[in-house]
């Protein structure tokens, strides 16, 4: 956040690791197991920063009770994450950011998910993690929300999906003549 | 068998329509969900590297395989191993003209690839041609991927087509390229700076997504300047209302509140255009009153729209009724069950306690609840609070609980910034010089190597000095109590060495000093500091500092000094010491042994140790000597800014030459050659080397303002660590002095004269005035709101003095006081919450509205609304892990929701096949059933 913004809250500036406006630096889709079923990072991290993110961060939230906070604060930054099923959601934000919007967008997420895939389960997560990406993509970019209208983001995918089952058939055909012709 | 089961998990796959994926992966996958252990799921993934590193390989592969292999090396990246050897195939592969390629291709480079990485080159002119496809989703794709990828100096290569998307007719483009901006606004704010209008434009678009998405962009563009949109208020406000008055179409509804991550957006916006100024406020109140009445408390969101108000609120300059409406949701909040709401309510009293300070009051009670929860997000939430308001009478209170918990926590992070708090609040607002040098100790016992180093400063020099009063004897009981503390302190097994620093500068300044120990008493206990810690070389150094002043002061005071046997061989040791600095100080002190007290006395004098030595920063003294050697024909010297300064106006050409190579790359398409140009561009050139002169002009202004920026940030950076972090203005001065107390004050290899004039009157001065400042109303306020704590902590204090009971009584009296003095808003307000917790806790009330509109469209998502209605009440109250065995009960031994569940039709059944499925995979063995929302609704 600003330094205008804490200014006029009051509170001191504090020393961030990277100089970021709000929003949200990663999102991360951990099984209870701590198996990790999907990451997306919107502040630069190296791979080994990486796992060690999702080592910390996975010891301390599937560690705490279920009537607790949604909410970690974690290095001078907050961690909002949701359970769902054996599955949890976790967003990185500011200090400084509401922390129940970003609950509600992981739940806007989830809604979209589960939408898309009807009755979303960890499974079609496991094994679409990529349209899982896509759909994620829609959501946030650069890790601010860009689409907060279900159907707006669900239209765009099923266009997606719809050119992509086009250029399938058609390599499908193309393959089925080239087959007949030889 | 196990084949059928195969069969049937393809199919199953197969139907899912994604799953096309082939059985290697599919056997990846699954061995990997199997996988029982960190170690072994490394090691699939290490023969699978080997795998992909052969397959990668191999001449011709198809296409198709090809975007497998690239997922499959997504799979690796994401489970933390590297697969920098596969990215060049996922930048080739954004190159194919087949959308379901160079999608794959995109979203391996966006999540392979950093910002910085050499290969972006590569991508560069794909994203161009892409920008410019005819087809919307293609441009979608290059668009997410700019998002990602560009960096600064990519960023001209692309900015043009960008702009030009502004005005694409699909939304979702508009909507992509407003964020690109926004990025590029954040990379290098030099480069969009002409652009800007085009985000106040776009807030007009007709798309509300695009217009959401503009909000980002305005949002940091505010931040940084607000006064220049101040004209932008009114329509702020009016989007707001038109947002609340349902003006958007319903599919922004979310929860059946209006478009409300854009309401959000909105406040967040206004609080900073609000802030400070009176007339901005006033436009507001209207429409954050209507929030205030219109948000339903009942949801999740409905409260994210609430607390953002109370944000709001907070920032502005708020009306009366607006700040009632705001301690109202707070209250609110506060008495909720959910935890997360507790913890918004403690915030939220947070920030508006320092603009109605008696705000708290009412809410003693919940705070103390939430203090002693055992949730630790709402603790430090909570200790956050009792900071912001921290008084001289509730001091003792808030910093001894704060210590406690510090001493119990493991987390460094926080650690670090609760003992911060502590030593600042201890500073601040300590009521006697005891306490405060207790709190010290603890801090420092158990966060020692946490603490800024500065803070041990801050107290060498509070000890020396006193707490300002001009009074001797109390002083010198400080003193006294702060050796008694340290000697009984020292015998613990390791100490931090900070707080070692700490104990022997003290105990050689004051050790001796009143005479009730004995230098060979001192001087032993230091011995055996320098030799439990002989691998600290700095407690080393402060220990034989304090050794050489104890043996100073016998010196000069007539005795005769017998030096310990174990004091002899040290000293000895550090004679031969590697570290130069350990073998001066032992050299100094062997001679200091050997000289008269007349001497010494002027070499170390008692208690001096704050006396300020002047030290002549400009180095006057050497002014003869330059003359000198100017005069002789040397070059004047010229300081490090101006030099860079210079460096930019005289060597202009020669610094252009350097960032020639960064921006030698040209992204665009050769121009055609222009006769007339070229000439006149080699003559502004002017530069020998014959360089090509295709670098563009343009480049030049664009590339020495943002170097200048950069600058000045950096002098501005600089400045603000050099601010005074304690807020006294004498710090500056004397740490520089204190910093250094053992050899600098009262060294031996440094000047005597010691400066005792107004430099050391500075600190006590500063700290005089201090106290007028917190006293009168502070305290007013602190008895109507810790009132009953903080008389009893001081009947305490007179009768027993000690510190350990206050967490005992100090905890029970303001639980203990309120419940007489508060009934009658309890008694009101009960009502409220119970009718409103039931649903308050309950955010699928508004989920299941919501499948039903679902259900009405396709019919898929009914079974929730089944399951959610037999539940419901339940998933109030009970959690997450007594719903699961729920669930498996009710799926058992109710043979009526489970009909229900199966009459769905072939969604259940899908369901169910997909929890066989998982069960199968082993993916997650522990869950009943993994449909994601089913678990949660019960």
């Amino acid at each position: 956040m600003c330094d205008l913004y804490k200014l006029c809250l009051g509170e001191k500036v504090k020393p961030l690791v990277c100089v970021c406006f709000s929003q949200i630096h990663f999102v991360l889709l951990v099984s209870r197991q701590g198996k990790v079923r999907l990451t997306k990072w919107y502040s630069p991290y190296t791979q080994k920063e990486r796992s060690k993110v999702i080592r910390e961060l996975s010891g301390v939230i599937l560690n705490r009770g279920p009537k607790l906070c949604n909410f970690v604060e974690w290095r001078g930054y907050k961690v909002v994450y949701k359970r769902y099923a054996s599955l949890y959601f976790c967003m990185c934000i500011d200090a400084e950011d509401n922390e129940l919007e970003v609950l509600e967008i992981i739940h806007h997420y989830v809604e979209i998910l589960d939408r898309y895939f009807g009755s979303v389960c960890e499974l079609d997560l496991i094994f679409n993690f990529h349209k899982a990406y896509y759909i994620l993509d829609e959501l946030l970019i650069a890790g601010e929300l860009q689409e907060s209208s279900k159907k707006t983001v669900a239209r765009i995918i099923s266009a997606q999906d719809q050119m992509v089952e086009a250029a399938k058939e058609e390599a499908g055909s193309i393959s089925y003549i080239i087959a007949q012709a030889t | 068998m196990e084949q059928l089961k195969t069969i049937g998990r393809e199919l199953a796959m197969g139907s899912q329509g994604g799953f096309g994926q082939s059985k290697e992966f599919l056997d990846l996958v699954k061995s990997i969900g199997e996988a029982r252990s960190k170690a072994e799921e490394d090691r699939i993934v290490l023969s699978e590297i080997d795998i992909l590193k052969r397959k990668l390989l191999e001449p011709d592969i198809p296409k198709r395989k090809m975007k497998e292999y690239i997922i499959r090396l997504v799979y690796i990246e994401m489970l933390g191993h590297d697969a920098s050897f596969g990215y060049i195939h996922a930048v080739k592969m954004t190159h194919d003209d087949n959308l379901l390629l160079k999608r794959t291709g995109y979203l391996a480079v966006t999540l392979f690839l950093n910002e910085d990485h050499d290969l972006i080159i590569l991508i560069v002119n794909t994203i161009q041609k892409d920008l410019r496809s005819d087809n919307y989703l293609v441009v979608c794709a290059a668009l997410n991927a700019i998002c990602r990828l560009i960096n600064e100096e990519t960023i001209p290569a692309v900015l043009p087509q960008v702009v030009d998307l502004l005005n694409h007719q699909k939304e979702a483009v508009r909507k992509k390229a407003i964020m690109a901006l926004h990025r590029f606004h954040r990379k290098s704010p030099s480069s969009v700076s002409h652009l800007i209008s085009n985000f106040r434009k776009r807030l007009c678009d007709n798309d509300p997504g695009v217009m959401g998405a503009t909000l980002c962009p305005l949002f940091d563009l505010i931040t940084e300047d607000v006064s220049s949109y101040k004209d932008l208020v009114s329509s702020f406000v009016s989007i707001l209302k038109q947002v609340t008055e349902r003006r958007l179409p319903k599919s922004y509804d979310y929860h059946q509140m209006p478009a409300p991550f854009i309401q959000i957006k909105l406040l967040k916006i206004m609080a900073l255009l609000g802030c400070g100024d009176k007339s901005a406020s006033e436009i507001m109140y209207m429409v954050l009153g209507d929030l205030f009445r219109k948000c339903d408390s009942s949801t999740n969101i409905g409260n994210a729209i609430l607390y953002e108000c109370i944000r709001c609120i907070s920032c502005i300059i708020p009306s009366p009724k607006l700040l009632e409406a705001a301690a109202d949701a707070i209250s609110k909040f506060l008495k909720s069950d959910s935890h997360n709401l507790k913890y918004m309510g403690i915030d939220g009293l947070g920030r508006l306690i320092k603009i109605s300070p008696d705000i708290a009051e009412q809410h003693q009670l919940a705070v103390i609840d939430c203090l002693e929860d055992p949730d630790d997000t709402l603790k430090r939430k909570t200790f956050e609070l009792l900071y912001k308001m921290t008084k001289s009478s509730n001091v003792e209170v808030i910093v001894d609980r704060m210590t406690d918990y510090m001493i119990s926590i493991n987390d460094n992070h926080y650690k670090t910034e609760i003992a911060s708090r502590c030593v600042e609040l201890a500073e601040q607002f300590a009521p006697s010089n005891q306490w405060f040098i207790q709190i010290m100790n603890k801090v420092f016992e158990h966060a020692g190597d946490l603490v800024n180093i500065k803070v041990a400063h801050n107290l060498m020099r509070l000890i020396a000095e006193g707490f300002g009063e001009d009074d001797d004897d109390a002083d010198s009981k400080l003193r006294l109590s702060a050796v008694e503390s340290y000697l009984q302190i020292m015998s613990e097994p390791k100490l931090p060495s900070l707080f070692l620093q700490v104990i022997s500068w003290v105990l050689g300044e004051y050790g001796t000093a009143d005479g009730k120990y004995s230098a060979s008493y001192i001087s032993g206990k230091l011995c055996d500091v320098a030799d439990a810690y002989s691998s600290d070389e700095t407690v080393k150094g402060y220990a034989v500092s304090a050794l050489m002043k104890i043996y100073a002061f016998e010196i000069a005071s007539g005795r005769k000094v017998d030096v310990l046997p174990e004091c002899q061989s040290l000293i000895e040791e550090l004679l031969a010491s590697h570290s130069t600095d350990l073998q001066q100080r032992a050299y100094e002190l062997q001679a200091l042994l050997a000289l008269d007290a007349r001497a010494v006395e002027s070499i170390l004098p008692l208690d001096a140790s704050c006396e300020d030595i002047e030290v002549d920063k400009d180095l006057s003294f050497l002014n003869g000597y330059i003359q000198q050697a100017i005069e002789s024909g040397a070059q004047p010297y010229i300081s490090e800014r101006e030099r860079s300064c210079m460096l930019e106006t005289t060597d202009y050409h020669s610094r252009d030459h350097h960032e020639v190579p960064s921006h030698a790359l040209r992204f665009e398409a050769y121009e055609r050659p222009k006769p007339s140009s070229l000439p006149t561009q080699a003559s502004t050139e002017l530069v020998p080397v014959p360089e090509p002169s295709y670098y563009s002009e343009a480049h030049q202004p664009i590339s020495t303002s943002s170097v200048s920026e950069r600058e000045s940030s950096e002098i501005k950076l600089r400045l603000d660590g050099v601010k005074q972090k304690w807020g006294r203005p004498s710090y500056q001065s004397s740490t520089s002095a204190s910093s250094t107390p053992p050899q600098a004050a009262n060294g031996t290899s440094s000047h005597p004269d010691v400066g005792v004039g107004s430099s050391s009157l500075k600190p006590r001065s500063s700290y005089e005035s201090k106290k007028p400042e917190i006293d009168p109303e502070k305290q007013r306020l602190a008895a109507s709101l810790f009132g009953g704590s903080s008389s009893s902590r001081s009947d305490r204090k007179s009768s027993s003095g000690g510190h350990k009971p206050a967490k005992g009584t100090a905890s029970k009296p303001p639980k203990e006081n309120p419940i007489p003095v508060q009934p009658p808003p309890d008694l009101l307000d009960f009502g409220e919450p119970t009718a409103t917790s039931v649903t308050a806790t309950d955010p699928f009330k508004e989920l299941e509205g919501l499948m039903d509109s679902l259900s009405q469209d396709g019919g898929s998502t009914d079974v929730m609304g089944v399951l959610y209605s037999d539940a419901a009440p339940v998933t109030t109250t009970t959690s997450v892990d007594s719903l699961l065995s729920e669930l498996s009960d009710s799926s058992k031994g109710n043979p009526g929701t489970y009909q229900s569940q199966t009459s769905k039709g072939p969604n259940s059944k899908e369901a169910l096949e997909k929890d066989a499925l998982v069960r199968q995979m082993g993916v997650n063995p522990t869950s009943q059933n993994p449909t994601l929302f089913k678990d949660l609704l019960g």
